[in-house]
């Protein structure tokens, strides 16, 4: 199973103005692997599906915000 | 005017919300999988309880849809709230 | 035809009055990757594609203005009882002064609608490109509307709508391959 998300450390420069965020990342969900979806996938009953947003599991990426709070000291 | 929505009102549209959401996605999928026999069984099924629970939503609240999909009320009930953003 | 329905895809709910949220939800009504322009940009590519891709064009494009009223709908709970202050505080001053509480076809910058965000070339693989594309750029636009708010109410409404841009692009890549197909050959699974 691939991951939803992907990381990478950009370059930090030293005259870059903001304290840096050593690690970034981006999305990357089911939608770029799965192929033609098969027949038959597990699905999810249909309260479930509605919270999710999809019927399939296999669709299924929840995504939340990947910025972390500033730390006070470096 | 306003009557006080019940509890009932919620869960009833909620479970529909549920069972059109199947359809929804089911309908998507069929439209590239034309050919898969049990995903249109379980669509035909799931849109046999859409029906029953529109019925039931309608006969207590109104009806859900125009131009002849829904029955009308006496008076004239489609513009009683609440509608979908006041809900 | 259409036919409406008097009833919303799914529950939203908003928990927080927070018209700033507001400002910036508007995005996703009236802005180049919003609901509106997609469901125009489906609904108006049928004319020319073949017909095994009428069908999903057809649905998804329905389904783009059920979620065109969630946001309108995320908009109206957020705004509805804000005084003029209020706007004005949540940066919706310029806004309040032309429409009050009105809801714009416009992006969160206040550029308004226009028929240049949606692409028709008439090539049939060239506008399946053009729906995936317009599928990822929403998925982005809702994580970085997710990234703003506090709400989680408004969170679940935003995870919701992501989350059916996946599955659109999902099947707009099955039409793409459904057309790279040679033709009357069966498909084996």
């Amino acid at each position: 199973m691939p991951t939803n998300r992907k990381y990478y450390r950009p370059y930090i420069g030293p005259c870059d103005p903001c304290p840096p965020i050593r690690v970034k990342s981006y999305e990357t969900p089911p939608q770029l692997y799965l192929g033609f979806q098969p027949y038959g996938l597990k699905q999810f009953d249909p309260s479930t599906a509605l919270r999710k947003g999809t019927l399939w599991p296999a669709l299924y990426a929840p995504y939340t915000n990947p910025y972390e709070p500033r730390e006070e000291e470096e | 005017m306003s009557k006080t929505l019940s509890e009932e009102f919620y869960r009833l549209m909620e479970q529909l919300q549920e069972v059109d959401f199947v359809l929804v996605e089911l309908t998507l999928y069929l439209d590239t999988h034309p050919e898969d026999y049990d995903a249109i069984k379980q669509f035909n099924e799931f849109a046999q309880k859409s029906m029953v629970l529109k019925q039931q939503i309608e006969t207590k609240y109104g009806p859900l849809q125009q131009y002849g999909n829904s029955y009308s009320g006496y008076p004239w009930n489609w513009d009683q709230p609440p509608w979908p953003w006041q809900m | 035809m259409w036919i409406y329905e008097k009833k919303l895809q799914y529950p939203v709910k908003v928990s927080k009055c927070d018209p700033m949220m507001a400002k910036f939800l508007i995005e996703q009504y009236g802005g180049a990757d919003g609901e509106l322009a997609a469901a125009l940009r489906y609904l108006n590519q049928r004319y020319t594609i073949p017909d095994k891709i009428i069908g999903l064009l057809t649905d998804i494009g329905t389904e783009e203005f059920a979620h065109l009223e969630m946001i309108a709908t995320m908009v109206y709970k957020l705004t509805k009882d804000a005084t003029a202050e209020e706007m004005k505080e949540a940066g919706l001053g310029a806004h309040y002064a032309d429409h009050d509480k009105a809801l714009f076809y416009h992006n969160a910058a206040g550029a308004p609608f226009t028929a240049t965000y949606i692409q028709a070339k008439g090539d049939p693989i060239t506008d399946l490109y053009e729906d995936i594309a317009a599928e990822e750029k929403a998925r982005a636009t809702y994580q970085w509307l997710i990234n703003m708010s506090d709400d989680p109410d408004i969170i679940d409404s935003l995870s919701f709508l992501r989350e059916r841009e996946i599955v659109h692009s999902q099947r707009f890549r099955e039409a793409v391959e459904i057309l790279k197909e040679d033709q009357g050959r069966k498909k084996v699974f």
